[in-house]
């Protein structure tokens, strides 16, 4: 079902946990649905200088998770936004079709973060045009969670 | 690395005694059981004892056991060859919200020709109500259909109560007993059954057989159409190896069952306990005692159910989940949300269903093992942090 890849990152995830005092933090996902992740980014000098992860859903979710900060570590911040959901599937060595959207939220949890750290910097990247966090991606949406 | 299977209500290994019973059945008595020679003659004669053995374990008649290929077929024909041929009588079908899909979809099937429908909610638990049930009764009602005990989260029905309602008003009893047979003794005659579907791979026989139980004097029309065999009821060469495992299996599971029982429902207990006591966030979800005796169901908040499946496959131990993720759809199983479990539970289930060969140790490791892969995904959880600040 998954491959050797998936399995690696699935097991032994890379970057979880999350960074104090993050520059930006992105949540995408529902409960409803199975899975949110949430992506923290430290920035130093426009790049990604740390970054981790937190996820709650399936296998391929947190190995998506997993595999897209290791892409995303040490880029620039204009680079980071390039990087695509195709680019993370690639990575892992392909997904089952119907887990495509879990790549998918990996790269909108990084925008959403990215996002964060601009919107509270007043900064303007090209890469973010068009994006907004509180959009439906797929038939994952944005939301808050109450307990 | 130790394997622990604890996924029977999947399916079952076949025993030893069963495939030494159907194995002259592929190779020496191999004719076919319509066939008038000496072959055909032998096959039958087989075909015919089994069909008394199961019979036996049901405290029926043979002529009243017709065999299938299996569990869902014998859903199917009872559902689709009763409304069929009761069309005088009515179009209307009572069943619950919990059934299996082989029920569910097949009213469905049957809503596009016409048919209607009345879906019983359950309640937390996960029976149904029999004061609902009888007040859904109309006069065009042909067939009520509940199942004996649900494979998901293991509750049992109070069969011989829903039969009598059905019968005071007139109506026809169905029940898919595909995981009650060979767990909890049933007398259909005691019972006041109707119909009766059952599986073979479910109690330790082989896969693709089954057989439906209708009590004589239901009309019912064929399904399968074809050749006269199963007395002109249901086409298709009999798979006498599968049979014969079937019945040697059901003869075994009847001869054992307050052994199986009672061993089952220890093992249950010890696992329930194990994780109740070891894990916090946790819902044990069905009925306490009214349940299939090796059914365990439980829900881990803050996690997701094939994540868990994952990682308990990584440290050998077999179950099942109702996550959407391992349902291929996007919503979790219908039973959990039938049962009141909002979504978010709902995704982290976890199904583990005990059987014959499940030890003390099995349980005790996978106790063990739940407790550790359910902290590993939670310290990756979004959601189990907000409860570790205080926001619960």
């Amino acid at each position: 079902m998954y491959t050797e890849k998936v399995m690696d990152h699935f097991m032994n995830p890379r970057n979880v946990g999350e960074i104090e005092n993050a520059d930006g933090v992105g949540e995408v996902g529902n409960v409803k649905c199975g899975d949110i992740m949430r992506i923290y980014i430290k920035v130093r000098d426009e790049h990604i200088e740390d970054i981790k992860f937190k996820t709650f859903g399936c296998g391929s979710a947190i190995a998506a998770s997993s595999i897209a900060t290791e892409l995303i570590m040490g880029l620039s911040i204009d680079e980071a936004l390039k990087v695509t959901n195709k680019q993370v599937v690639d990575a892992l060595g392909g997904l089952p079709p119907v887990k495509i959207h879990c790549s998918v939220l990996a790269e909108q949890a990084l925008k959403a973060a990215i996002y964060d750290y601009a919107h509270k910097n007043n900064l303007v990247y090209e890469g973010l045009a068009g994006f907004d966090p509180h959009e439906d991606h797929d038939h994952h949406d944005v939301v808050e969670i109450e307990f | 690395m130790r394997k622990v299977y604890l996924d029977y209500s999947a399916t079952t290994p076949v025993k030893e005694e069963v495939v030494g019973e159907m194995l002259p059945y592929f190779t020496e008595i191999f004719g076919n059981a319509s066939s008038i020679h000496g072959f055909g003659q032998e096959a039958k004669s087989a075909l015919e004892k089994a069909r008394t053995n199961i019979a036996k374990t049901l405290n029926t008649s043979a002529d009243a056991i017709y065999f299938t290929a299996g569990g869902s077929e014998a859903d199917n024909w009872a559902l689709k060859g009763v409304m069929h041929a009761n069309k005088a009588k009515g179009n209307h079908i009572i069943t619950s919200v919990i059934e299996h899909h082989a029920i569910l979809h097949t009213c469905e099937a049957l809503e596009k020709e016409g048919v209607e429908v009345t879906y019983l909610p359950v309640d937390e638990q996960g029976r149904i109500d029999l004061n609902a049930l009888e007040a859904a009764i109309r006069p065009t009602t042909v067939l009520i259909s509940i199942m004996y005990i649900n494979n998901e989260i293991g509750t049992m029905q109070d069969v011989k109560s829903i039969a009598d309602i059905a019968h005071k008003h007139g109506v026809l009893f169905h029940t898919d007993a595909v995981q009650a047979y060979g767990n909890v003794k049933i007398d259909v005659q005691a019972l006041g059954i109707d119909l009766l579907s059952v599986s073979s791979h479910k109690i330790y026989g082989p896969k693709g057989v089954g057989a439906l139980f209708v009590r004589k004097g239901v009309r019912i029309h064929n399904l399968i159409k074809g050749g006269a065999q199963e007395k002109k009821r249901r086409a298709g060469t009999e798979n006498i190896p599968g049979i014969m495992g079937f019945a040697k299996a059901a003869e075994i599971a009847d001869a054992k069952l307050e052994e199986h029982v009672e061993k089952l429902t220890n093992l249950r207990e010890r696992l329930v306990k194990g994780i109740l006591n070891g894990i916090d966030y946790v819902k044990y979800n069905g009925h306490p005692t009214f349940r299939h005796p090796g059914n365990v169901n439980v829900c881990f908040e803050f996690i997701e159910g094939e994540a868990l499946l994952l990682s308990l496959n990584a440290k050998g131990i077999a179950g099942s989940s109702g996550s959407a993720c391992t349902s291929g759809s996007l919503d979790p199983s219908h039973v959990l949300l039938s049962i009141g479990l909002p979504h978010e539970i709902a995704h982290g289930s976890l199904r583990l269903t005990i059987g014959d060969f499940t030890t003390e140790e099995d349980v005790d490791y996978t106790i063990e093992a739940l407790k550790e892969v359910v902290q590993k995904l939670r310290v990756m959880s979004p959601l189990y942090d907000r409860v570790k600040g205080g926001a619960k």
